[in-house]
């Protein structure tokens, strides 16, 4: 089973990346945008039925892949 | 009165510090390698800067993890003395020993500069022996140093007195000019609510010795050393 874990800054935590890519894009004349956040994308492959697969991602991010400071995560799966 | 200084792959500074330790104070210091499983007869434990593990993931995710962490998070919590220097810090918060994380700089740059650091608290096996009054001149080298916590833990670490370490400007105001990385409240070093785990984003190692344009950074070493001497367990 194919996982996707992403990753974004809490929305209480400055994103320089993000604002910095937003003032861009407003330079490059895109009008409209709002707000940018830039975070992470992981790709995991693992065996195992969806339930079981989810249970320890959850477990794993929350302590690894993810700073619960700093970032919130959501899971993304594929059979 | 001995030292260990941790080694990860990527750590940059590790030989600085045993340098200082073992050359300006002549305290026998060794080198810790990420691997083992205890911290040996160390009194005080240097996590050392660098770019741990390429800094994948995060600063310090990774290096959190490893078996000497094990040992230094049990060493700190029977009460032994360990400080963090710039990716120390940023480990010591990822194991969640120090509160808050380090995310990237406001600017996006990397800040390697001196700056002015005012001592927020002298009551700590950190900055026991800086005199008062006294503002630190260290030097920065980091891009991740940007100290965030939340408005809670921030409260907390105030009203616990943790706060260690400000950046001010050259005439000692505490001005967002003088912020170099978008760090809460100024701040560039905290300690643990018990005191002894300390981390900070400067780096005294490097402004230990009048030859490097400054030897400010004794004081916090000179501090730890007086305060490992006051504890009653150490002959």
């Amino acid at each position: 089973m194919k996982a996707k874990v992403i990753i974004t800054p809490k929305r209480a935590v400055l994103d320089p990346q993000g604002k910095t890519v937003q003032t861009a894009l407003e330079h490059m004349g895109c009008s409209g945008v709002s707000d940018v956040r830039i975070g992470k994308y992981i790709e995991i492959e693992m065996d195992g039925d969806r339930e079981t697969v989810e249970a320890k991602l959850s477990e794993y991010a929350d302590k690894f892949l993810a700073n619960p400071n700093i970032e919130d995560y959501r899971l993304v799966f594929e059979d | 009165m001995k030292f260990a200084v941790l080694q990860f792959p990527g750590s940059n500074c590790d030989q600085d510090c045993v340098h200082v330790l073992r050359s300006v104070f002549g305290y026998p210091t060794r080198l810790l390698w990420h691997k083992e499983y205890s911290v040996g007869d160390a009194d005080a434990v240097i996590i050392p800067g660098g770019f741990s593990y390429g800094d994948y993931l995060r600063t310090g995710s990774i290096a959190r993890f490893s078996p000497v962490m094990g040992a230094v998070k049990e060493f700190a919590d029977n009460g032994g003395l360990v400080l963090g220097i710039c990716n120390g810090f940023q480990i010591l918060c990822e194991a969640g020993l120090l509160p808050g994380a380090l995310i990237r700089n406001r600017s996006l740059q990397f800040r390697c500069e001196h700056v002015y650091l005012q001592v927020a608290s002298h009551n700590s096996p950190f900055t026991g022996q800086i005199p008062e009054d006294k503002n630190l001149r260290i030097p920065i080298a980091h891009g991740e140093g940007n100290y965030f916590c939340d408005d809670e833990t921030l409260q907390s670490l105030e009203d616990n007195d943790q706060v260690l370490f400000q950046y001010v400007d050259a005439e000692g105001d505490l001005t967002d000019h003088a912020n170099p990385n978008g760090s809460r409240a100024n701040i560039a070093g905290i300690c643990n609510e018990k005191r002894n785990v300390g981390g900070m984003m400067p780096h005294p190692e490097r402004a230990s010795e009048a030859i490097l344009g400054g030897d400010d950074g004794r004081l916090i070493f000179q501090s730890l050393i007086t305060a490992l001497k006051n504890q009653p367990t150490l002959a």
